[in-house]
């Protein structure tokens, strides 16, 4: 379940962000009457096409595996928290059809009218991933169902499926997984073309190729760091021992240091440079909080701290890496007027494609381990959901085997689409075409 | 009441175009695999790489649709189904995932014994999913889904009325394939494709009929409660499947493929329609009815609505665009990009 979920998160931030990398470039096309950034929107669409058939693949077998897997979390909670998923697909259905009128409208649909088609894709697209993160928002804040009768008697009774759509952590868990969508494909996207430059292709297609979904990445990206505050302190409030584990605090007390960096040993950080009262501050906006730690609660019932506090850390260090690429290019943009062309810039620009998959993953694993033991918080424990069906190991491991053969075809298909494109520019492909923009496919 | 029965009727659509739409799909593979040796099946296989290409890995929304329709609706029922027949599905969707990747990956590579390892990968693993999904409906149709979920992991779905129901599905799959393909290749003008995928939509067409014919015994002996209603019921609908399906086969015979398609589809439909009666008022056979395996009614009101106004969203441009291809096709002779290609032969059936 993990491996497909930290799978199809990568292919599904990749169609929810990449549509609007490739209209901004359309839309420039359209009005500088660029060629090139038009041919870069169609170069993208195909792209974006085999992504988009591999994000289909990848969320078919999520569906299976919630019922194969969990029999426990289905049953129980199946109506309560299934609407989003119903609507999902239909935002998912939207997406496939505006996405069909776009790559079928090239030739055939004025320029204008063609742009207008291909609005509607991110807009489905940012709306599917609404509609599935509040179904994850719910694992966190469970809402709509009495939950005092569920724990009492194990009955689910007063269903109301839109009170569960939006729970509390929606906004900030929404938000900060759309925003981090955008980050992943512009940052993904520009790297291949920095690639591309650090190979000695700077010509025209290829500083477009990274400007565009850089640019946008870059605006993003100090938005998200904003975001991520609000998302860690609604959890300070919220779900503090998520909070505590993030940071492995153990003690509950006022003036809690922020640690930066060093490993945990036994539930306590060692070799990090600690800040005294900025996580106080960082919970309460106030440095003499009281921020609560682990031993709030018996140890049954906390995460694994190791594992959610160094994909957090991750987490923020990439985050951080990106917002300094960022405001790298925003100065070099004050003050010359153009992008960053430093050998340095571009070898920064390349290295943030992989790391915002990495900050995105790590994400990922902070909030769900982050919620261990509990798979509904403080409702249902993962250990009750999960099925006692004997041999399913081994269709994990088929799964395994057959996850990696569908990476590898991934990355294949969308090097050899960029093998025509290549024999456009160059009259005949030369040996060693395409190499240029082989990362794209790799998703960490 | 109604509520319940909307919810059904809903998933019943999905799992109707599912049939429809991923069946073709998964027929293009049986059909890949009996199109002959490399040389002389170069070109069978490029006209079915052709009509079905990797953009058809969309149609699984139909099933990602049924499968949510299904526990939002009726989380009683889709608990059990998924514990005790997790050896179906979970074959079935490793075969999804290797049918997407070996199928693109076949197209990518160069080289006669990668492309022919990749083929065979693809067109097994189209036989295994239709397959095992089919077993699962056996599976449910004979009541060997316990409302506890605690069903035999192996008997459920290896028995008379799944096998039967597996082998059925994996050959209506490959007829609706060829006939589809048929009026493709005829567009193109592609006399001798045309012949040959006639002859295997005939083939299909009479292995069908055969299975149809031993199965009915094999249904009555071993799921009688839904075997009495499929001629009792679901008489009106069964009988509209076998005047559709020899409707089919005639209109192959003569070569009037577009006619043809839509009886196929028709009698593909009613076998799952009058499936659907025959089991009716229970969703697991003898075990729960959909009155007793419905959720909540907020929540199907809800799904219901929340449907409803989506399809009011997606009709308008899915109509558009199947119009815009099918005029596009009769104007065009321009080089159209691959993809825009297979998008075409997705969107006219």
């Amino acid at each position: 379940m993990a491996l497909s979920l930290g799978w199809h998160i990568v292919v599904a931030s990749l169609g929810v962000g990449f549509p609007l990398v490739i209209l901004i470039a359309e839309a420039i096309g359209l009005r500088r009457h660029d060629p090139v950034a038009t041919e870069l929107a169609r170069r993208w669409s195909k792209a974006l096409t085999v992504l988009f058939a591999v994000g289909a693949v990848s969320g078919t077998i999520l569906s299976f595996e919630l019922g194969i897997l969990w029999p426990g979390l289905m049953g129980t909670f199946g109506d309560v928290w299934g609407l989003p998923f119903a609507i999902e697909g239909i935002a998912f259905f939207v997406e496939a059809i505006f996405l069909g009128i776009y790559l079928y409208g090239w030739d055939r649909l004025s320029p204008r009218a063609h742009l207008l088609a291909g609005i509607p894709i991110p807009i489905a697209g940012i709306a599917s991933a609404w509609f599935v993160v509040t179904a994850n928002a719910w694992m966190n804040q469970p809402r709509g169902f009495d939950v005092a009768r569920y724990l009492a008697t194990g009955e689910v009774v007063d269903v109301d499926p839109w009170a569960a759509m939006f729970n509390p952590a929606t906004p900030p868990q929404t938000t900060h997984m759309i925003l981090a969508a955008l980050m992943v494909s512009g940052f993904t996207v520009a790297a291949v073309y920095a690639y591309g430059m650090l190979r000695g292709r700077a010509d025209r297609y290829h500083r477009l190729g990274f400007a565009i979904p850089f640019a946008l990445a870059a605006v993003v990206t100090p938005v998200q760091i904003g975001v991520g505050d609000w998302a860690a302190r609604f959890l300070a409030e919220n779900q503090p021992v998520k909070f505590a584990a993030l940071e492995a605090v153990q003690e509950t007390g006022p003036d809690v240091p922020l640690t930066v960096g060093g490993i945990v040993i036994d539930g306590e950080v060692r070799y990090g440079i600690e800040i005294p009262g900025a996580l106080s501050w960082l919970a309460e906006r106030d440095t003499g909080a009281v921020v609560a730690g682990l031993e709030e609660v018996p140890p049954e019932d906390r995460p694994p701290v190791a594992v959610v506090r160094t994909a957090f850390q991750l987490m923020v260090a990439s985050g951080f890496f990106l917002l300094g690429v960022a405001v790298w290019s925003a100065v070099v943009w004050v003050r010359r007027r153009r992008a960053p062309r430093s050998r340095w810039f571009l070898r920064a620009g390349l290295v943030a494609g992989p790391l915002a998959v990495v900050a995105l993953e790590a994400g990922w694993v902070a909030t769900e381990v982050g919620r261990q033991p509990w798979i509904v918080y403080e409702v249902m424990r993962v250990s009750e959901a999960v099925t006692t069906a004997p041999g399913i190991r081994y269709g994990y491991y088929a799964l395994v085997v057959v996850y990696a053969a569908l990476t590898v075809t991934t990355v294949a298909v969308l090097r050899r689409q960029s093998r025509p494109v290549r024999a456009r520019y160059v009259p005949g492909p030369g040996p060693g075409d395409g190499a240029g923009t082989a990362p794209r496919g790799a998703p960490g | 009441m109604s509520l319940e029965l909307a919810a059904i009727g809903l998933m019943w659509v999905g799992l109707t175009l599912y049939a429809l739409f991923a069946g073709a799909d998964f027929g293009g593979g049986l059909l890949d695999l009996v199109a002959g040796d490399a040389r002389r099946g170069a070109p069978r296989r490029a006209r079915l790489e052709h009509s079905v290409g990797p953009i058809w890995e969309a149609n699984h929304v139909w099933l990602i649709f049924v499968l949510v329709v299904f526990w939002t609706g009726f989380p009683a029922a889709f608990a059990p189904t998924m514990a005790t027949l997790y050896v179906p599905l979970t074959a079935a969707a490793v075969g999804i995932i290797l049918r997407g990747s070996a199928f693109a990956m076949r197209k990518s590579t160069e080289g006669l014994t990668l492309s022919r390892l990749f083929g065979a990968l693809f067109a097994l693993s189209s036989v295994i999913t239709p397959f095992f999904l089919g077993t699962v409906a056996g599976a449910v149709a004979s009541g060997r889904v316990p409302a506890d979920g605690r069903g035999d992991h192996v008997g459920s779905w290896w028995n008379p009325t799944s096998v039967f129901t597996g082998v059925l599905a994996v050959l209506v799959c490959g007829f609706l394939a060829a006939v589809y393909v048929c009026r493709d290749a005829e567009r193109e003008g592609e006399g001798d494709l045309v012949a040959w995928f006639r002859a295997r939509a005939l083939v299909l067409a009479a292995l069908v009929g055969v299975v149809v014919v031993s199965g009915i015994a094999v249904v009555a002996a071993d799921a009688p409660a839904v075997a009495a209603e499929l001629t009792g019921r679901g008489l009106p609908v069964v009988a509209l499947a076998v005047v559709a399906g020899c409707a089919a086969l005639v209109l192959v015979w003569q070569g009037r493929f577009v006619a043809a398609r839509l009886a196929a589809g028709a009698a593909v439909a009613s076998v799952l329609w009058a499936w659907g009666l025959a089991q009716y008022p229970y969703l697991l056979v003898d075990q729960l009815t959909i009155e007793q395996a419905a959720g909540s009614e907020a929540t199907l009101r809800a799904m219901v609505w929340s449907l409803g106004v989506g399809t009011v969203l997606f009709v308008p441009p899915l109509v558009w665009l199947l119009r815009a291809t099918q005029q596009g096709q009769l104007a065009s002779s321009e080089g159209m990009e691959t993809l825009a290609e297979q998008l075409e032969g997705d969107e006219d059936r």
